[in-house]
């Protein structure tokens, strides 16, 4: 698959056909990993950088890890192609941003991405839409186990499995799960919602992860202790606690918002409605912050003629790399603007059909 | 070093008071700390390596530590953030053990997956992080006769 496919599919992950997937985004839980015998990336130079690059690259080959996996050289690449696989979740910020060589494989459906010279020699991640940690631990535990027959991985039995950043050390995993939180930051109770997920030792980040905005009410919650639990313990915390929990908050401030403020409630979702199928021009911000709206509202049964997944999609859709994807040019934030508006009115016009 | 309140557990704590003039340094575990009312927040990695480093009576023995196997020091890693290489746990363990304490909840022992290879002895991995090192330099200084040597010594224990 080219990257110019990549922004006319839909990822597997956004299909909001799950139960909590009006509140549970995605889920997803990432490995690290590096490669024995070689030193992490601060001290490998070009030469020993491309070996481990082959090394893993080989390794991922012979694994047969996936169907059809696609295999995208980051160093030559462009800038723009970097920015729509961030936007889509397939790497990081950081990886799209440094340099030297580095890759990434995922499959088809893009709930599989392997990162080779990340901040770790190799992180892997699974994402599957809604609340599904378990389906993602099989699946990766799998990765990891068929790559392993073909490579040692740095490993020590006290420190489990050694990564470049010692915060990550153990297991390497981070369970994470992508939530909207309309309510709760309607009804100013996200800072207790923050404070308690401290408590838990949990990371809370915006849409793209480490250092971003939470744009659009979407927050990505994730465990920062990755040694001295196992990795069980870790996504049962989560599946069973953490996220229950969160959901549960959501839910109840969404029904003081119906119970109380019910009005004021339906003019926020049909106000951000009306303008996202009306507007000529809109930046990124105010419509992630509307979009935001309207999914509360279709959540909420209030707005029937529109699907969560169209929504889902469009969170990834309007973002700048993807909008000059799909214009096959370069735009300018104004020429962006328009694109943006154009295409939110094309896919909410035609959203019963869609 | 052992918590100065309740002498049990081990402090995680470490704090520089001026009181009338007269420098008092406390050493406290998370607990006590908490008794204390010092708040003990979540620990941002930069944070925890300043202070822990501004602890250290000797900080400067610990920033000069080197690794043996990739050349990092101690000080350098606390100004970067990341490890240079495996061998890093081992060659900076005393200093880092508190600090990998701090970030995982007191979790010291790894507990989860392990690899279903035995995978290669730690040992042979520093060797050929080594061996790797080296060839790297005697190819710069264009020591062709050391280089195939130590391609050699790879070889053999990529083999082995």
């Amino acid at each position: 698959m080219t990257i110019d496919e990549l922004t006319r599919n839909r990822s597997a992950w956004l299909r909001a056909d799950m139960p909590m997937s009006e509140i549970v985004i995605s889920s997803r839980i990432r490995l690290a990993r590096n490669v024995a015998g070689f030193p992490f990336l601060a001290k490998a130079d070009t030469v020993q950088r491309r070996e481990i690059y082959r090394l893993l690259r080989d390794s991922i080959d012979r694994a047969n890890v996936a169907e059809d996996l696609t295999f995208i050289d980051l160093e030559n690449v462009e800038e723009v192609d970097r920015q729509v696989l961030v936007e889509r979740h397939l790497i990081s910020k950081q990886h799209a941003e440094s340099d030297g060589s580095r890759a990434v494989a995922f499959s088809p459906e893009e709930t599989v991405s392997l990162m080779i010279n990340e901040e770790d020699h190799l992180r892997m991640q699974v994402l599957r839409s809604g609340l599904q940690m378990d389906e993602c631990w099989n699946v990766i535990s799998r990765i990891d186990n068929s790559i392993e027959e073909f490579i040692d991985f740095a490993f020590h039995t006290r420190f489990g499995y050694l990564t470049a950043c010692p915060t990550n050390v153990g297991t390497g995993i981070r369970v994470s799960a992508m939530l909207h939180l309309p309510a709760l930051k309607l009804t100013g109770e996200m800072d207790r919602a923050f404070r308690a997920a401290k408590d838990m030792h949990l990371a809370i980040r915006g849409l793209h992860g480490e250092g971003t905005e939470a744009s659009g009410d979407i927050y990505q919650i994730s465990n920062q202790t990755t040694l001295g639990k196992s990795e069980e313990e870790i996504i049962s915390e989560f599946k069973h606690l953490i996220i229950p929990k969160l959901v549960e908050y959501e839910k109840r401030a969404r029904q003081a918002l119906i119970s109380e403020r019910s009005v004021a409630l339906d003019d926020k979702i049909w106000r951000a409605y009306g303008i996202l199928v009306h507007a000529r021009a809109i930046s990124t911000e105010e419509a992630l912050h509307l979009i935001s709206h309207v999914r509360m509202g279709v959540s909420l049964g209030r707005v029937d003629s529109i699907k969560l997944e169209t929504l889902n999609d469009l969170f990834l859709m309007i973002q700048p790399a993807h909008l000059q994807k799909i214009a096959r040019k370069r735009l300018s934030g104004e020429e962006r603007s328009i694109a943006r508006a154009d295409l939110i009115r094309k896919r909410l016009n035609g959203a019963s059909s869609n | 070093m052992m918590c100065q309140r309740c002498k049990k557990r081990d402090a995680t704590v470490h704090l520089t008071e001026i009181i009338h003039g007269e420098k008092a340094e406390k050493h406290l575990c998370e607990q006590c700390a908490a008794e204390e009312n010092i708040t003990v927040k979540q620990p941002q990695l930069n944070e925890l390596l300043a202070n822990f480093v501004k602890s250290q009576a000797a900080a400067g023995e610990v920033a000069n530590i080197t690794c043996q196997a990739c050349g990092m020091t101690f000080a350098e890693f606390r100004s970067g953030g990341l490890l240079g290489c495996p061998y890093d746990y081992d060659a900076f363990e005393k200093a880092l053990t508190p600090l990998i304490k701090r970030a995982h909840e007191e979790g010291s022992q790894h507990v989860g997956k392990v690899p279903q290879r035995a995978g290669i002895a730690q040992e042979r991995q520093h060797e050929l992080m080594r061996a790797r090192r080296e060839l790297a330099a005697a190819v710069d200084r264009e020591d062709y006769e050391l280089a195939a040597k130590l391609r050699d010594q790879i070889k053999n224990l990529e083999k082995a």
